[in-house]
């Protein structure tokens, strides 16, 4: 596969290496002469120089052929641009970029842009995930398929402890895929009782999280379900 | 009609006084608060006593271009000094906010051509510029009498 990387730094840099490790075959163009130089050094002739916002060193570096665009500089509009221009210009098939400033996610959205990667993004799941107080954990968001995968944590007061999975009342459009239990997954059946401590895991339909929260939370569960 | 011009340089200020004194209501939004005085240059009082709105903030910020009017424009004119900020703010203008005349300054010429094929009004001082030298360099050989086909430009 022939992958474009957009932008040397940390991020490309590393990003390039470990592409190139992986067998594909990578440019990666950065517009900052010694940054340039630089790298150079060790990637050689899998880095070009040149300001990727402009087309002509886009198709100097072979963006014709390229099979996928990874914008990961430190501006986002550059970031925006280049991803726009390589799926609807070069029609490249697959585009990933980096977004920098959270706020600008709306803006990769109104281009049609994804899939984006934010580092604080990232961060804040990260900090979702450790931080126990969230209670509800967005593991996955499929954006296109209309579908999310969350976690939860079952505490003491959870009033669905103690009882099999096969009488609970599961929101319509969520299912329970896996129970996560001493460090080991399963699926649980109808006879599995559940305990607290246990992590569940749940696919649903984006907006159903009250109702989950509802159900498997602190003394609730009375209820919900009853619209499904 | 309510213009939005965000950038306010040489070239937008410029345009912000000329729409200002043909009547249109005129909004001008800049990173830079003292790009404000740009606007003054030439006029007899400020720029607000004439009627004009200045807004200070980034053109990618939702929030600035909605307090700068945004949702009301009639038109929308990018001109800020980076290519990259014009195309993107351009799209928002014309896709999010739906402004009816939009149009973006852009450098590079090439972008320029391929964006105005995608359905967004470019303005190229470039390609202007590029094109007046070009004319009046066969001007100039033809006035001396050294037409003729050695002349004809080669293409670029």
């Amino acid at each position: 596969m022939y992958i474009m990387v957009v932008g040397a730094g940390k991020v490309g840099w590393n990003l390039t290496r470990e592409l190139l490790e992986k067998g594909h075959e990578v440019t990666v163009i950065e517009s900052n002469r010694r940054r340039y130089l630089m790298v150079e050094q060790e990637l050689e002739h899998n880095i070009t120089y040149g300001d990727a916002s402009e087309l002509w060193v886009l198709e100097r570096a072979g963006i014709q052929r390229a099979d996928m665009v990874i914008a990961v500089t430190g501006d986002d509009e550059d970031n925006m641009l280049i991803c726009q221009v390589a799926r609807e210009k070069y029609e490249v098939g697959q585009v990933i970029a980096r977004v920098n400033n959270p706020r600008n996610r709306e803006h990769f959205d109104l281009l049609g842009i994804k899939p984006v990667v934010s580092a604080t993004d990232l961060i804040l799941r990260l900090i979702e995930h450790e931080v126990p107080e969230y209670g509800l954990i967005h593991l996955l968001d499929l954006q296109e398929e209309q579908l999310e995968i969350i976690e939860m944590l079952l505490g003491q007061d959870s009033v669905v402890t103690g009882r099999r999975v096969g009488d609970l009342e599961m929101p319509e459009g969520s299912l329970l895929i896996s129970v996560l239990r001493d460090g080991k997954g399963f699926v649980p059946g109808p006879e599995t009782v559940l305990e607290a401590g246990d992590e569940i895991l749940a696919v649903l339909d984006p907006g159903r999280e009250d109702d989950l929260k509802q159900l498997f939370g602190p003394g609730g569960g009375n209820g919900a379900g009853t619209d499904g | 009609m309510f213009i939005l011009i965000v950038g306010c340089g040489r070239v937008g200020s410029s345009v912000a006084r000329a729409m200002l004194r043909e009547g249109h209501e005129v909004s001008c939004l800049d990173e830079d608060p003292e790009s404000h005085a740009r606007l003054e240059v030439g006029l007899d009082k400020g720029w607000e006593d004439h009627g004009g709105h200045f807004t200070v903030g980034a053109g990618l910020e939702t929030d600035a271009l909605v307090a700068a009017g945004i949702e009301k424009a009639d038109a929308f004119i990018a001109s800020t000094d980076g290519d990259n900020t014009n195309i993107v703010i351009a799209q928002i203008a014309q896709r999010r906010y739906e402004v009816p005349t939009v149009i973006a300054r852009i450098l590079d010429p090439l972008r320029a051509e391929w964006y105005q094929r995608q359905g967004v009004h470019t303005i190229c001082p470039t390609r202007v510029a590029i094109d007046m030298l070009e004319s009046a360099v066969r001007d100039g050989a033809q006035r001396n009498g050294a037409g003729g086909a050695n002349t004809q430009p080669e293409a670029v």
